[in-house]
């Protein structure tokens, strides 16, 4: 970034400090521009971004550090300089505090404002490709919906593109909530058939013959009920993409009628005679391990071989806690649209969702993100609000499994969660390990933990 | 290329040769005529009596005013200043007719060679002309249009424009013609 394409914004009542300042500033290729008062500057930030902010410490009306507090608010990347006539410890302390990139004494010395200005140019160049970089990140650890920055996940990446240019079946494997659906509308989005539609459908929970009809529809009169003539899923995903998860609990008569389906591209509804040719790209997925299912009988081995044409196999997360923090991002991102409210997750929060095992995987991460953003008081979710129970996992730098932990440990490890799940509560920690306060507070003190549960002895011990 | 004038506007006699140095320099950088203007005015409102300074935008307004046509380079021995900074080497309308330098901080006391001091006043009245050619500070350290808020800046840069800023004055000439 140059002076050229830096917008700089003087604010100040007095106007032979606007217009010295600013022709000196024009000077070295600033696009400066000037309010007369805080207020002025207010709506000019609404309007306009800006790069770099001088402001007059001491102003009628609004003064210097109001504009400060309102540029954090508004425009929090923008670089503020505040000047004052009166060198006060207390003021520019106060300046600092608030945010202020840094602070001059009227009236300056030439070479300090321009080592200054030259100081805030390579800031907001930083700034700028500060954010270029984040977005490019952003980018490489997606896959549209698919957010990951795990080697594990990449794979999948990779083989859902090259799988998607393809019209072979494909079957996805994963834990439940792990993003299976995700992952098959994703493929589809990235397919040739992406103008087509999209049919999503869950073959567990619904009866042979129910699954067999919304499958394939029906004929009038075919079955009791049948009051009309129905299409069913294949042909309501003609052209397009047939997702059709727990393919594993489908009855032994339905595997043989998917079977014919695959092999002869051709199907008739329930109760008709007509031939009807199939057009649709088919992704099936099952948490269950098929391949035990076939080695037992329950599941069609020639089903199983023409489904598992590629396989994709989504880790759970658990495995993949490194992407943590990039899904609590991608889903604040969307809880901000959907909710218009931006929350944070406190450092101690964050730290409780690395810690947590993740039974329920991304869709769960989710559904915890979803409730702490609702229950948090403010704009910061804490330990508490997530309603996590505390973690069963192992926490980092505990004995590994198998390996005896002494009572102690186990104690103060478990006072610990308790603390962090009750986000430093002291009382309802308490209460929850069924002890009084004061012998809390003495093992807290004995422990070296903080009240959030975090081992404050750098030692570690 | 239309004349440009030099006016000394200080209070001691800059003696022959300093006012002679600064005209030849600024033909050769300017590629433009170059004439002395003696004229015994001095700008009668732009001494500030609480910072013992003198004002740059009212040398200039009254430059402007009373000052001969076209551009103008006025030099001066008093210590300048524009209101938000402590001092200035000197300050120009920039795009415009007027622009004025100041010798007080160039020759600091001690300096061992006075060509020194000279050489800096030649580089500070070409840098305030070029602003008076629509010229911005320049980011090529060694061109006569770099900023520099120091002595030290002025000496680490040359007397001349780099490519660029020539091209520009070029430009800018044209359309003054």
């Amino acid at each position: 970034m140059t002076g050229e394409n830096t917008r700089v914004l003087v604010v100040d009542d007095e106007e032979i400090v606007r217009e010295s300042l600013s022709g000196w500033l024009h000077e070295d290729g600033f696009q400066v521009f000037t309010a007369p008062e805080g207020r002025t500057a207010v709506e000019m930030m609404k309007a306009d971004r800006w790069n770099v902010m001088l402001v007059d410490l001491k102003m009628p009306g609004m003064d210097g550090l109001q504009v400060l507090e309102e540029a954090r608010k508004l425009q929090p990347e923008a670089a503020i300089i505040m000047m004052t006539a009166y060198a006060t410890v207390d003021t520019a302390v106060t300046a600092m505090k608030l945010g202020a990139f840094d602070y001059l004494v009227k009236p300056f010395d030439p070479e300090e404002l321009s080592l200054l200005m030259q100081k805030v140019v390579a800031q907001q160049s930083l700034v700028r490709e500060n954010a270029v970089l984040r977005k490019a990140l952003k980018k490489e650890h997606r896959f549209r919906d698919l957010v990951s920055k795990s080697a594990a996940m990449q794979k999948v990446f990779e083989l859902a593109q090259v799988a998607a240019r393809s019209n072979s079946t494909i079957l996805v494997l994963g834990e439940s909530g792990s993003g299976k659906e995700v992952l098959a509308r994703t493929i589809h989005e990235e397919s040739h058939r992406s103008g087509g539609p999209f049919v999503a459908m869950s073959c567990a929970a619904l009866t042979e013959t129910l699954l067999e009809s919304e499958l394939f529809g029906h004929e009038k009169g075919s079955f009791t009920g049948a009051s009309a003539r129905r299409k069913g899923k294949f042909e309501a995903a003609a052209g397009g993409t047939l997702f059709l998860d727990e393919i594993g609990d489908i009855s032994p008569k339905l595997q043989l009628d998917l079977l014919r389906v695959l092999e002869e591209r051709k199907f008739q509804r329930v109760g008709g005679n007509e031939p009807i040719d199939v057009d649709v790209r088919i992704i099936a997925a099952t948490n269950k391990d098929l391949k035990k299912a076939v080695s037992d009988g329950s599941f069609r081995e020639d089903l199983f071989y023409r489904l598992n044409v590629i396989p994709v196999t989504l880790p759970p997360l658990r495995e993949r806690k490194e992407d943590i923090p990039l899904l609590v991002e991608h889903f604040l991102d969307r809880l901000e649209a959907e909710m218009k409210k931006r929350v944070k997750v406190s450092p101690e929060a964050m730290g409780a969702l690395l810690a947590h095992d993740w039974p329920g995987n991304v869709r769960e991460l989710r559904n915890v993100l979803e409730r702490g953003a609702v229950v948090a008081q403010g704009d910061v979710v804490k330990p508490a609000d997530l309603g996590l129970s505390p973690a069963p996992a192992r926490a980092p730098g505990t004995n590994a499994p198998g390996e005896p932990s002494s009572l102690e440990d186990v104690e103060k490890r478990h006072i610990s969660e308790v603390l962090g799940h009750t986000g430093g509560n002291v009382s309802q920690a308490a209460r929850l390990l069924g002890i009084d306060r004061v012998t809390l507070y003495n093992k807290i003190k004995k422990f070296h933990l903080s009240r959030d549960g975090e081992d404050s002895d750098p030692s570690g011990a | 290329m239309e004349a440009i004038h030099l006016w000394w506007i200080g209070e001691k006699d800059p003696g022959p040769r300093t006012l002679e140095h600064l005209r030849l320099h600024l033909g050769r950088a300017l590629g433009a005529p170059v004439r002395i203007w003696e004229d015994e005015a001095r700008p009668p409102d732009a001494y500030d009596e609480r910072r013992k300074q003198w004002a740059t935008s009212r040398i200039l307004a009254w430059m402007g005013r009373v000052g001969p046509p076209g551009k103008v380079l006025a030099v001066t021995d008093q210590d300048l200043f524009i209101p938000i900074l402590t001092f200035v080497f000197g300050e120009a309308q920039l795009d415009g007719r007027s622009a004025v330098v100041s010798t007080a901080r160039l020759g600091e006391p001690g300096l061992p060679d006075p060509r020194v001091a000279m050489e800096r006043l030649a580089k500070e009245g070409v840098h305030e002309l070029g602003h008076c050619f629509g010229l911005v500070h320049c980011d090529s350290p060694a061109c006569v249009m770099g900023r520099s808020p120091s002595a030290r800046d002025v000496d680490r840069k040359r007397g001349e424009f780099c490519s660029k800023c020539r091209d520009r004055l070029k430009r800018a000439g044209g359309e003054a013609r």
